[in-house]
This record gives C-alpha cells, sequence and structure tokens, in this order.
C-alpha cells in the first residue's frame, strides 16, 4: 500500500483549485458607488455625447468621478462614495432631461481581464444591501369576470349586427353567460354565430320560463387556465414596464406560485413613491356618456377623479378597457396647448372607430378603476383576526367631446394643465393591467441595516472559520493541517460556485455557509477517527490510512445524500430566505464531498504516501505510541 | 448503554412537556406567518420602552408590541393594525413627537393570506422532508432503520419547538429553515451510528444485538462529539457574532445540534433495540456466483484507485 496518487487526479485537484481561486477573486474586489443611465424608452439609446455630457455635469457640480463607461443599453458613472454617489444623481438627471432615467447603483469592479472569462462578483440579496420588496397577489376572479364582460359586450354587438333580437347577456359566476331570446329561431341563429365565432364556449341550449328560450355559455376549463396564465403574464409586463419608470438598478420582477408576482427593488428606501407608481393596480374602461334619455337600468353614475362631487351618468357599456391601449403620451398641439395622445392596438381601434363613427358630438369618459387593500379586525370565534378587505374605487379621469370618429391613435384636448396631461397619460399607461393585483407583502431594508448585516456576517463566518480551524489543529496535529487546507479550499469553491452560478447571497444564505464550515469537517473527522481506529487494531499505518478513508465513504455518501435530500426540498418547497439558505447548503454539500475526500485524500498523499512510515501525527494517544 | 432506561424516561417526558407547552402556550410566531406589520426604529439613546407602549397607546394604535430587537437603541414595533403604505412612517413621527431623536431602520408587512399559506406549505415542507428521509434510509438499510432513524428526528423538532413556545421566542421562517438543518444534521448522525452498527452486525459474529449496539456507538462517539463540537462552535461564533436578524436561527440550531447529538446516540440506538433488529436484517444476501459475498460491504471499486 503506497498512497500515491496517480498524476491524473492530482492534475484534477489543481485544476478545480486554480479554476474556483479564479471565479472567486471577483468578490474580493469591492463594487463602486456609480450612477446609472438609461432611456426613458427602448427606442432611446444612450451614446457617448450623452455620457459625456453627464460626466461634464458631474464635475461641473465639484464632485469626483473615478470613471465612466458604456454598456449595451446603458452608461454607467463611478463615483467615490455613497454621498457622492447622492448628490450626482439629481445631478445628471436635470443635465439629461425626462428622455432618460438615472439611478444610483453599485457596480462591480471586477478587473477586465476576469470579466472577459465570465467571472464577477455574487450577487447580494435585499438583506444585505437594502430595497424594497413587494409580493402581489393577482386577483383572478376578478381578471376571469372582466374578460367575461368583454366577452359579453362583444357577443351583443355581433348578435346586433346580425339582427337577431335578444335579452340579458349577464354575466353570472365565474364562467357563464346566459343569453335568452323570444322564439327558437333567433336562438338557433345566434347558437350558429357563437359556434362559429367563438370556440373558448361550450353552449347549452335551456328551456326557460313562458316563451323564453335560453342559450347558457359556460367558458371552457382550457380557457380559463389560458386566460389566468395571459392575465399574469400581461400583469408582468406592465409591472416591468413601471418598474422601469421608477429608474430602479437591477430590479427583480418575478412570478411566483400560480397568482403572484415578486417585485424587489434594490436601493429604493421611499416605498411610498415605489407604491405609488407600481401599486396603482388599476384598470381603464373607456365608455360612452348615456343619453339624457336613457333608462336608468343601462347607466352607471361616476365621480370625477378630481373633483368627487362632480358626477357624471355613463353607458353600461364598454367600448374598450386598458388593455388594448398601447401607449399614451404627452404632448402639445399646434397652440402650445397640452394633450395626450393615445395608441390603441389594432383590435382596440376597430372597436373604438365603430363606437365613435355614429357618435361625434358625444363626449367619450374614461373610467379609472383603482383597487386598494385594507385589513380589518374582525372577532371570528371570540378571537381577533385581521382580515384584508379589498375594495374598488372608479372615477371618471378625462370626459372629452368625439371630434371625429377615432381610430387606433387619437388625442384628448382641452386639458387644463402640463401636469394634468402627463398625469392622465401616466394612469392611461398604468391602467393597462390586465387583472388587478393587492399587496400581499411588503418588506423595507434600510441601507445601514443592510451594511450592518454584511459585516455581521463576515464576522461570524471569519471567527466560526478560526475557530474550527483551531479545534481541528488541537485534536488531529497534522492530518487536522491537512483538514483545515481542504475545509479553506471548500469555502472557496462555495464562493466560486455561488459566483458562476451568479446565486444570491442573503443572510440566510450566509448562515448557511457557515453551517457548511461547520458540517464539512464532519468528513475528515470520520475519516481520521477510522484511521486511528485501524491503528489501534495493529494494521501498517499505510493501510490503516487507506482504510479509513474507503470505510469511512460509505458513511459520508450516505449521511450527506440525506442532508442533501432535505436542502432539495427545502429548496423546493421554500420561499424567501429559506431558499437563500438551501441553495448555500446545497452547493455546501456537494464541495464539501469534494474536498473532503479528494482533496483532503491528496494533501495526506503528498505527505505520507510513497515511502515508509512509523507514525502518524493524528493526535491522541495513539499519535506518540 | 446502561443508561436506557434513564434516557428514554428523559426523552419521553422531553417529549411530552413540549407537547403539553406547545397546546398551552402555543408559539410565538413571527410575522411571517400571522401577517400584520412590523416597523424597526433606532433610537439616539435608550428609550424607555413603556413611554413608547404609552405614545403609541395614545395615538390611538391597536394591538401593538414593543419590544427591543438586539441593543438598547433598537426597538420594534409589531401591529396587526390596518396596513397602508404610511403607517411606518406615522409610527416613526408619532414616536418622534415626543422629542425622542428616531429614524425607521425597517419596515415589513404581511398579508394575513399569505402567512396562513405558509403555514400550511412550512408544515407540509417539515412533513415531506422526514417522509423522504423514512424512505430513502428504509431502501439503503432496513426499514427498521428508516423508523429508528425518523422518530428521533421527530423528538429533536418537538423539543426544540418546546422551548421556543416555553421562552416564546419568535418563531420565523429563519427558524424554520434552522429546523430543516437540524432534521439534516441529526440525520447525519444517526445514519453514521447505523452504518456502523450494520458493519458490525456483519463482522461480529454474534447475536447480543444490544452488545452490538453499544460497540457501535462507543466507536463513533469520538466522531458524533468532535463534529457536534466543530459545529457548535460555529453555531455560538454565528449567535454571538451574527447580528439579531440570525440571533432565531443560531438559537434553535444550538437546541438541535444539542439534542440531535443526544437523540442519535441514545434514542435512535434504544429503538432499534426495541423494535427488535437482528442480524438477519442486515446480511446482504449471497449474490448468484459471488463467492464471499455478505461478509463486509466493500466500498465501490474506483475507491481502493483514489
Amino acid at each position: 500500500m503506497l498512497n500515491k496518487y496517480p498524476l491524473w487526479k492530482n492534475l484534477i485537484i489543481l485544476i478545480a483549485i486554480a479554476i474556483g481561486f479564479i471565479y472567486a477573486l471577483p468578490n474580493l474586489y469591492p463594487d463602486d458607488y456609480a450612477v446609472q443611465i438609461t432611456g426613458a424608452r427602448s427606442s432611446t439609446d444612450v451614446g457617448q455625447r450623452t455620457l459625456d455630457s453627464a460626466v461634464a455635469a458631474v464635475k461641473a457640480a465639484g464632485i469626483k468621478v473615478k470613471g465612466s463607461e458604456l454598456g449595451q443599453r446603458n452608461g454607467l458613472i463611478r463615483v467615490n462614495s455613497a454621498e457622492a454617489q447622492l448628490k450626482a444623481r439629481p445631478v445628471v438627471q436635470s443635465a439629461l432631461g425626462q428622455d432618460y432615467l438615472v439611478a444610483i447603483n453599485m457596480a462591480p469592479s471586477t478587473p477586465d481581464w476576469l470579466r472577459s472569462i465570465g467571472a464577477g462578483p455574487m450577487k447580494l440579496g435585499l438583506d444585505l444591501r437594502g430595497g424594497v420588496h413587494f409580493l402581489l397577489e393577482v386577483d383572478m376572479d376578478t381578471a376571469l369576470k372582466q374578460r367575461l364582460d368583454a366577452f359579453s359586450s362583444q357577443i351583443k354587438r355581433e348578435l346586433r349586427d346580425e339582427h337577431i333580437r335578444y335579452r340579458g347577456g349577464d354575466v353570472s359566476g365565474k364562467r357563464i353567460i346566459s343569453l335568452s331570446f323570444r322564439d327558437e329561431q333567433a336562438r338557433s341563429e345566434a347558437f350558429d354565430l357563437i359556434r362559429n365565432q367563438h370556440n373558448e364556449f361550450l353552449l347549452d341550449k335551456q328551456r326557460g320560463g313562458k316563451g323564453e328560450y335560453n342559450l347558457v355559455l359556460t367558458l371552457t376549463e382550457k380557457q380559463v387556465k389560458q386566460l389566468q396564465d395571459y392575465a399574469i403574464e400581461q400583469n408582468l409586463t406592465t409591472l416591468r414596464n413601471r418598474v422601469n419608470e421608477l429608474g430602479v438598478a437591477e430590479p427583480l420582477v418575478q412570478r411566483q406560485g400560480a397568482s403572484r408576482i415578486v417585485v424587489e427593488l434594490p436601493g429604493v428606501q421611499d416605498t411610498a413613491q415605489a407604491k405609488r407608481v407600481i401599486g396603482a393596480t388599476a384598470n381603464l374602461e373607456f365608455r360612452m356618456e348615456a343619453r339624457p334619455d336613457e333608462p336608468d337600468s343601462a347607466v352607471e353614475v361616476y365621480p370625477f377623479r378630481n373633483n368627487p362631487q362632480r358626477t357624471a351618468r355613463l353607458e353600461r357599456e364598454v367600448i374598450v378597457t386598458g388593455d388594448s391601449v398601447a401607449n399614451a403620451q404627452q404632448a402639445f398641439d399646434q397652440n402650445g396647448q397640452p394633450q395626450v395622445n393615445i395608441t390603441m392596438d389594432a383590435a382596440g381601434g376597430d372597436l373604438m372607430n365603430r363606437a365613435t363613427r355614429n357618435a361625434i358630438g358625444r363626449r367619450m369618459a374614461v373610467l379609472f378603476i383603482e383597487y386598494k387593500t385594507k385589513t380589518e379586525q374582525r372577532q371570528v370565534n371570540g378571537e381577533t383576526r385581521s382580515v384584508d378587505k379589498r375594495t374598488v374605487e372608479r372615477s371618471i379621469i378625462s370626459l372629452a367631446t368625439v371630434q371625429s370618429a377615432l381610430g387606433s391613435s387619437f388625442r384628448i384636448t382641452g386639458l387644463d394643465s402640463v401636469n394634468e396631461a402627463s398625469e392622465l397619460a401616466l394612469l392611461l399607461r398604468a391602467g393597462s393591467l390586465a387583472a388587478p393585483m393587492y399587496f400581499a407583502e411588503e418588506r423595507t431594508i434600510g441601507p445601514s441595516l443592510g451594511q450592518k448585516n454584511i459585516d455581521a456576517g463576515l464576522m461570524s463566518v471569519v471567527i466560526g472559520f478560526a475557530l474550527v480551524l483551531l479545534y481541528m489543529l488541537l485534536f488531529y496535529r497534522v492530518f487536522g493541517i491537512v483538514a483545515n487546507i481542504a475545509l479553506a479550499v471548500n469555502l472557496m469553491l462555495l464562493v466560486a460556485s455561488m459566483s458562476i452560478l451568479s446565486a444570491t447571497l442573503t443572510l440566510p444564505g450566509i448562515a448557511g455557509i457557515v453551517l457548511t464550515v461547520g458540517m464539512a469537517v464532519d468528513a475528515n473527522v470520520l475519516i481520521y477517527e477510522r484511521i486511528k481506529e485501524e491503528l489501534r487494531s495493529g494494521m501498517p499505518v499505510q493501510s490503516a490510512i487507506n482504510a479509513g478513508y474507503s470505510r469511512a465513504f460509505v458513511s459520508i455518501v450516505d449521511s450527506n445524500v440525506t442532508t442533501l435530500l432535505v436542502a432539495v426540498i427545502l429548496f423546493a418547497m421554500g420561499s424567501g430566505p429559506v431558499k437563500g439558505f438551501a441553495v448555500t447548503l446545497c452547493i455546501g454539500i456537494l464541495t464539501s464531498m469534494f474536498t473532503g475526500l479528494m482533496v483532503s485524500r491528496g494533501i495526506v498523499n503528498v505527505i505520507y504516501g510513497g515511502r515508509k512510515v512509523d507514525k502518524l501525527s493524528i493526535g491522541g494517544k495513539l499519535a506518540n505510541a | 448503554m446502561g443508561l436506557r432506561k434513564i434516557t428514554s424516561a428523559i426523552s419521553i417526558f422531553l417529549v411530552v412537556a413540549s407537547l403539553v407547552l406547545l397546546g398551552v402556550r402555543g408559539l410565538n410566531l413571527g410575522l411571517d406567518f400571522t401577517g400584520g406589520t412590523s416597523v424597526e426604529l433606532s433610537y439616539a439613546k435608550a428609550p424607555v420602552l413603556e413611554d413608547i407602549r404609552t405614545t403609541l397607546d395614545k395615538a390611538g394604535y391597536k394591538n401593538f408590541v414593543v419590544q427591543n430587537f438586539g441593543d438598547d437603541t433598537s426597538v420594534l414595533v409589531r401591529l396587526s393594525d390596518a396596513y397602508d403604505d404610511k403607517l411606518a412612517a406615522r409610527v416613526t413621527s408619532d414616536l418622534r413627537s415626543t422629542g425622542d431623536d428616531v429614524t425607521l431602520v425597517s419596515s415589513a408587512f404581511v398579508g394575513s393570506q399569505v402567512g396562513d399559506e405558509l403555514k400550511n406549505d412550512s408544515g407540509l415542507g417539515l412533513l415531506l422532508a422526514l417522509a423522504v428521509v423514512l424512505i430513502y434510509v428504509g431502501m439503503r438499510f432496513q426499514s427498521r432503520f428508516g423508523i429508528a432513524s425518523v422518530l428521533p428526528l421527530g423528538h429533536d423538532v418537538i423539543i426544540i419547538l418546546g422551548v421556543f413556545s416555553l421562552f416564546q421566542w419568535t418563531f420565523d421562517l429563519s427558524v424554520l429553515a434552522a429546523l430543516l438543518a437540524v432534521i439534516g444534521y441529526s440525520l447525519n448522525d444517526t445514519i453514521i451510528v447505523a452504518d456502523r452498527i450494520r458493519e458490525n452486525f456483519r463482522k461480529m459474529r454474534v447475536d447480543d444485538t444490544p452488545h452490538i449496539i453499544n460497540v457501535s456507538i462507543h466507536q463513533t462517539l469520538t466522531r458524533t462529539l468532535n463534529t457536534s463540537g466543530t459545529t457548535l462552535v460555529v453555531l455560538f461564533a454565528l449567535y454571538l457574532f451574527g447580528g439579531e436578524a440570525i440571533n432565531n436561527f443560531s438559537i434553535a440550531l444550538i437546541i438541535g445540534i444539542g439534542v440531535g447529538t443526544y437523540s442519535s446516540i441514545y434514542v435512535a440506538a434504544t429503538l432499534l433495540i426495541a423494535l427488535g433488529v437482528t442480524r438477519q436484517d442486515l446480511i446482504i444476501p449471497p449474490k448468484e456466483g459471488a463467492g464471499n459475498a455478505g461478509e463486509e460491504e466493500q466500498p465501490p471499486e474506483w475507491l481502493n484507485r483514489m
């Protein structure tokens, strides 16, 4: 028994360590404080000239610029301190104007040669860098009902176009529209028409009361699922656009589960402002003002948004909803008066044209619908429980006379001020949400707390690490040193793996690393105890080393696999903090198996392998025997 | 191993006491599970908590908890009050009105529905983790080993919950993560003992089950204590220097590792004896054509080349 590793095996270990070292390296370079510039619209590019003028403005304001660079679609100006960063942001914003978004950011200062091989530092979670975290819940029931209302309007219009007389058209339950007809012929005509036009419904002829021929339309299961997916996708897109409007660097907008969306805004501290923009969970409806002679059953009365005392009577029927609004922008007409230009998608423009070509001179209203959550205390079985109550507020944001038949692009004029126009444009854009959303969770982490967390985490990793090193050295002497080297390599590989996977480091993640450090020595302890045991039973030194490693192998794999199983379940079931912990634990188990078995064996082989050894420095009585 | 009767009594007592505590006092669930609002504030100089309570009471807040968070100058206010985006700012300004120098460090809001869902998911996650472990160990060793390694895990989890209930420490998501980590860790210990028991059953040609288990535990004792020792050392570092946010996390782990080490030595072994594990359960059935199979589980062939 010689305990020599073949060359290739030593090479594998060395290469793994070298790669680990290179990819862990970027984490040693501290992030720069930076100001990031992006175009407010996707058409606006940030060019060298824009960047130069921004840099000049920053310098003119007496702030030292550390460097500047152009990215794919953004520019970055690096400064020296957090203070300078906060001062530079408004300076850049006013120098560039409203066409650009300026955000504060932390820019990695990874050297170019490292960046060229794709190495970069770990991302820090929100709890370490500060910011706002929102969890939004998409209200699927309302989303479905809105869709059904739209379908109902459309079907009724088609029936009218074909001169089929009907009554009703009410939406009942989550999936049903019921219509009724005077005679069998009208019903079968309607049946054929709807079946041809709308395969999203299951049709059912039903017998009603005297002289009533009913037709019940049920939305198919598949369609319901599709609508829900569509609703959440649409909300994601809208949210991304709104978050971009906030000018936050590296925001996160992500679907979570069937009906939730996570929004994380690093660096944002003003929750109220963030919520005003992304939390304007809203929708729009375009409706005609009711004629004076219209019966009350076809009319709804709504107040104005900026003047609740004033009300207007609107038709119950919706022309188009905010989903069809592709864009809305504040502009000026030839007389310099503010106006809002609206662009509809093709279908929306079509509907708008049909509704307005016979309504010139009448007034059209834009109804703004806001969804809000209020928490109430309620007594349930003698217990006080907080219950989330959802309320809907509808108000008119614009009532304007139709001057001509409208198409897919038109404008709203007669606005009092530029502010009103830009507010209206913002609301129109914000209103193009497919389904209402509610805030289900909200967290704010101050930047100082973030820094405190990093410091505390680092401190405990360092101290824990040092204590373990000392412990192992005292107990296992030379073998302790081997274990310690393996442990250091383990930590490095863990950091490197997380950087390569661009996993996010959170506070529980740091706890996971600390725990891994503690557990990583387990493999070595197992092996050393086994070696000692074999020595005690009289085995020669080299055979004892080999037996120690190979017999402990089974136990190590068994115990690590079970822990890995638990970590994977944690990852799959958990959210947020639990997930961060699970990720580091998973990676840690894998790297510690590699270092515990391969690396430490390699070192032991180098020290003791290939020669005659009489005694091992492995601690305990045996070492001196 | 002679302590079997005493340790069994202690374990049963601890589990029963924990269950009673959980039933009577319940857990002090954190914001993650209950829903509500929490506001963390930092004072320039240490305030009197009672004064803060009076101020908030006068300002008309109901159902709130005021406590120190970490050091004297940090204060955590938890409200189950109606939430709106200005609540945190309002609490801060109300407290500032008494002339104290207060800054808002962080605030959090969790909807009651999310909290309820999380409670269910977490319970499910714990059970699932235990079930998967039961199956894996059952396959890898034998079904009795599966039961003998999962029951001690339940024992550990219940005792940790009991301690958290006794001291009314906040049970939040990070403590749940710790609980799951303890399961992984305690399992680690139990498996290593079980592994040795299996090896000894195959090697030592005697049928004295308690004796073999006893020997196996002694053989692995140094390893168990050393590993727990290093992990505990790290956890104490985490507890002392890791900051308030992971305080409860580290406490849960420290208790868990202590109890887990104890349970893998005493509880698991006692259970194995009680369940009546015999040599026959662990002898590998002789393979066809293989001469000396069943003597000892051989490490994989590639390992010998390492």
